[in-house]
């Protein structure tokens, strides 16, 4: 499945500057392990210990993963995976 | 340096006097390329606490594809401090995401006067910066 990744700028040293970049994969794990095989060190920014890093919101369309199984959200071709830095603190 | 209207250092004050004891937080955005806050954006604390702050998800994504559209960046993100001081947390600092914005603190410890501070955060270095306030 081709999708097309949205990537915020705090990543975009790792994709040489583009804001969107294209990948392949069934689920969002497959599609990140694409991304981090072609814009090596992404995967590091967006996965921990086997989840989805808290500082990150990822969308598959306009619809939060965490509601429809994180990194075993599945994506079909045409989509679109929207990374957005999480805003938080205390 | 922060530039920014009067009337938008007192819609991020009033928004944390409204929501004290909850913190508050919102954007400010404007044109990309610009560095100029102009369009003042609430957001709601999804965390609604005294202590943490978060843009709920679903709503973030809205204003931030909006923005998009409309060719423009989160120029100021702010937040309120209501018992501490208007510095950056360590908190504040692990979640710093966006680079180009200004990081603006409100506190709102002192029933009447309020402090107002802003910050640049890159790669977990917090650099103060001057505030500068144009009359609209």
């Amino acid at each position: 499945m081709a999708v097309t990744v949205s990537i915020p700028t705090i990543l975009r040293t790792h994709t040489g500057g583009e804001k969107s970049v294209s990948a392949n994969g069934a689920t969002l794990a497959e599609v990140i392990d694409d991304l981090e095989n072609n814009h090596g060190g992404l995967k590091a920014r967006l996965v921990k210990e086997g989840a989805l890093h808290r500082f990150v919101n990822v969308y598959v369309n306009d619809e939060d993963v965490r509601f429809s199984g994180g990194l075993d959200a599945r994506v079909k071709d045409g989509d679109n995976v929207t990374i957005l830095p999480a805003v938080a603190g205390g | 340096m922060l530039v920014i209207r009067r009337d938008l250092v007192d819609a991020m004050v009033a928004h944390a006097r409204r929501d004290h004891p909850d913190e508050a937080c919102g954007v400010i955005a404007g044109p990309y390329g610009s560095d100029r806050p102009e369009r003042f954006i609430e957001m709601e604390n999804a965390e609604r606490s005294p202590t943490f702050y978060r843009f709920d998800a679903a709503e973030q994504l809205k204003v931030w594809r909006e923005m998009d559209a409309n060719d423009e960046v989160p120029v100021v993100i702010y937040h309120s401090h209501t018992a501490t001081e208007a510095y950056p947390s360590r908190t504040d600092i692990s979640f710093a995401g966006e680079p180009d914005a200004h990081y603006v603190l409100v506190s709102t410890r002192d029933p009447i006067e309020h402090e107002l501070r802003s910050y640049r955060i890159v790669d977990g270095v917090v650099t103060e910066e001057p505030v500068k306030i144009i009359e609209s």
